[in-house]
């Protein structure tokens, strides 16, 4: 045999990594301390860190929870002698104790704050089952369906039969979809179901909840929209914003790839119109403009106003989200479902859809954050969201000159919730996650 | 591409082509925008044959086998799939996919659905088959293609070849009366070439009619009745596989063969 013949015998056992690489010395050897300007840094880093947090800290924990207003707090704060050159040196919290709960609630009225807390509790029964559909049993998306009904009436109150009705031009047109698909074609199906539901909804409806509200009077007090606010108010335009954009941003992505030309130029005329115009430009629309067209003495809710243009805003948004996601898919995709014999629905429900969301969670998560943080836009046209409320707080004398408290608190309830979306982005596409293509 | 050698004895008792006419193509032409790319195709394929197209890149070959299931469009021309013809009607499209089934260079399998979903998926929904029969069905032609152990996992988790299989057996599972395959083994590693030509072998022996856009020489010598070569979007020359390989006619096809066997 030659100098470079080479034959293994046995191959090699496999052995442990060494000690200096694992655990948390190679850690923060490999990590922090890999060379000398890395140790710099680091070190360097930590002085930061440290100098911002002994210059905020102290002012986080001042013992001014009870203050009655900024001039007790400065007083408790000099009592403490924590005054420094330039003012007060701690947070004047007692704003928060006093005004926490109309920061979350508004001007609600008190003795009815169960009726938002309840309506939130079951909002969480009601997603459940829809974001943690391997852990929750799939009976209970039955309330989830039921939930949108519920929701509205449980916040503005009023007849039971209100709600009723409005579930009841689903069933309608779901029976007449169904008997017009068997006995024409699925198109007439679809467009007759419609025609019932909105008949039904804007001719029949009134007389049906009139009749039964005379003869079976069951309902809750109502509350008006104008005295709805604070944090109840975001969460309720983002999560109606949220849940009726995604649906809608799927049939304007499919619409804007739609081989039927007249579809594709509305969903493109849609799409970059609503992109096009600033958020508040549309707010403005809705809460000043759409009354002049509407006919005199019709009372079309501001918060709905509101709902709607923040819907079809986010839409917008999240079609172009997803049609990212379609675009990303492989042409095999589609071919492969095509070449199985799946009808175009079937394809789009079974094998495109799926995917293509799974791509875009990223993007309709960052589009769901920007959303819901958009609803404090509302304080514009007068709505008393959070910000719009720390303004008439500030405007209460005893509070006047009260800024970092009131927005650090408002920044802290948002936070919350945004970080919350991103991680559960983050778990869905973990899970989601089945190996590469 | 060298030829890959097929080291078993192939059972032909079954590899019968019946009088009964599965495809027809008459005078059919297709352009790409501008480009002509197929031209005046005439075939008739007969129930239980099997045809290997061969041919240089860009000569139509796989445009061809597409169109018989729609997946391009023809302008002119007829094509008549098991009795039904191809034309701008979706019920008659979906009818003939669901008949014909297709297997892609890229497998095309749906990777957010496990190997087992993928196989039941179109029983369920085209065909309206009980969820329990889809998948004794699919669990019969994973077997088939030797990997039911796998069902539950998802195409990433496979190789090419296994993935290249359970494409095959999700076409199957529909129960084809013609399978297409366009160039099935062209995007696997060579050791993993011969069983997806083993499984392809099989279902020859069983008498399906095949057409194969392949540069498998092997399986077209030893398997097709038939070889049909393309090159700019005619078909050149076509004979008996024996013919074809030891006494081409054309110029254009005697250059081909040269370089594919050549080395």
């Amino acid at each position: 045999m030659s100098d470079i013949g080479f034959v293994r015998t046995e191959m090699l056992p496999e052995r442990e990594p060494p000690a200096s690489t694992t655990g948390a010395l190679g850690w923060a050897r490999a990590n922090l301390f890999s060379n000398w300007f890395n140790s710099i840094l680091t070190l360097a880093s930590l002085y930061a860190i440290y100098a911002i947090l002994s210059a905020i800290l102290p002012w986080v924990f001042s013992p001014t929870w009870n203050g009655t207003s900024l001039n007790n707090c400065r007083e408790i704060l000099t009592a403490a002698g924590s005054v420094g050159d330039h003012g007060t040196s701690g947070a004047c919290w007692g704003v928060i104790r006093e005004r926490w709960i109309q920061l979350l609630f508004g001007f609600y009225p008190s003795e009815l704050y169960w009726r938002p807390i309840l309506a939130f509790v079951l909002l969480a029964v009601a997603l459940a089952p829809v974001l943690f559909a391997d852990k929750v049993p799939s009976k209970m998306l039955i309330f989830s369906g039921l939930y949108p009904f519920i929701f509205p009436w449980l916040l503005w109150g009023g007849t039971i039969w209100g709600p009723v009705a409005a579930l009841g031009g689903f069933v309608i047109g779901w029976v007449v979809y169904s008997a017009a698909s068997k006995t024409m074609s699925s198109l007439m199906g679809i467009l007759l179901g419609a025609a019932a539901a909105l008949v039904w909804w804007f001719v029949l409806s009134g007389y049906f909840v009139g009749a039964l509200d005379s003869i079976l009077p069951i309902g809750i007090e109502a509350v008006e929209s104008r005295k709805f606010g604070g944090f109840m108010l975001s969460i309720t335009i983002g999560v109606v914003a949220i849940a009726c954009s995604l649906p809608l941003g799927i049939v304007l992505a499919l619409g804007r790839q739609s081989d039927l030309m007249i579809v594709k130029y509305i969903c493109v005329g849609f799409i970059e119109f609503i992109r096009g115009v600033p958020l508040i430009t549309l707010l403005f629309v809705a809460s000043t403009l759409l009354n002049i067209f509407m006919p005199p003495g019709t009372n079309f809710d501001i918060i709905l106003r509101v709902l709607i243009m923040v819907t079809l805003f986010a839409a917008a948004y999240m079609a172009e989200v997803i049609r990212g996601g379609l675009a990303a898919l492989p042409k095999g995709q589609y071919e492969g479902a095509d070449s199985l014999g799946l009808n175009y629905w079937q394809a789009q429900r079974l094998i495109i859809m799926p995917q293509a969301l799974k791509i875009s969670i990223p993007g309709i998560v960052s589009t769901f954050i920007g959303v819901f943080k958009d609803t404090t836009l509302v304080s514009i046209i007068g709505l008393l969201d959070p910000l719009g409320l720390s303004n008439a707080i500030r405007a209460d004398a005893n509070w006047n000159g009260v800024v970092w408290e009131l927005y650090g608190f408002i920044a802290l309830l948002f936070f919350v919730f945004c970080f919350g979306m991103s991680r559960y982005s983050m778990y869905l596409e973990r899970k989601l996650h089945t190996g590469h293509r | 591409m060298s030829e890959l050698a097929i080291d078993r004895e192939i059972d032909r008792s079954k590899m019968q082509v019946s009088d009964e006419v599965a495809i027809e193509i008459t005078n059919m032409n297709k352009w790409y925008g501008a480009f002509h790319v197929l031209r005046d195709i005439n075939l008739t394929v007969n129930q239980g044959e099997r045809i290997v197209i061969a041919g240089p890149s860009g000569s139509g070959k796989s445009t061809l086998i597409r169109c018989l299931n729609a997946l391009e469009e023809h302008q002119q021309g007829k094509i008549v799939v098991d009795g039904t013809e191809l034309s701008n009607d979706l019920k008659n499209i979906d009818k003939i996919r669901s008949e014909v089934g297709m297997v892609f260079q890229h497998f095309n399998l749906f990777p957010h659905l496990t190997i087992l979903e993928n196989c039941t998926l179109a029983p369920i929904w085209v065909r309206k088959t009980p969820r329990k029969e889809a998948e004794e069905t699919a669990m019969h032609f994973l077997e088939k293609v030797k990997i039911p152990e796998q069902a539950l996992k998802y195409p990433g988790q496979l190789s090419g070849g296994q993935q290249q299989r359970v494409a095959i057996a999700r076409s199957l599972c529909m129960r084809p009366r013609i399978m297409l395959f366009d160039e099935p083994t062209s995007a696997l590693d060579p050791e993993m070439i011969k069983e997806v030509l083993d499984t392809m072998i099989e279902l020859a022996e069983e008498g399906m009619t095949m057409l194969c856009v392949t540069h498998e020489m092997g399986f077209a010598r030893q398997v097709a009745n038939r070889v049909i070569f393309m090159d700019a979007g005619q078909i050149v020359e076509q004979n008996e596989p024996e013919e074809f390989f030891n006494n081409p006619q054309s110029e254009r096809t005697k250059l081909f063969l040269s370089q594919i066997l050549g080395h």
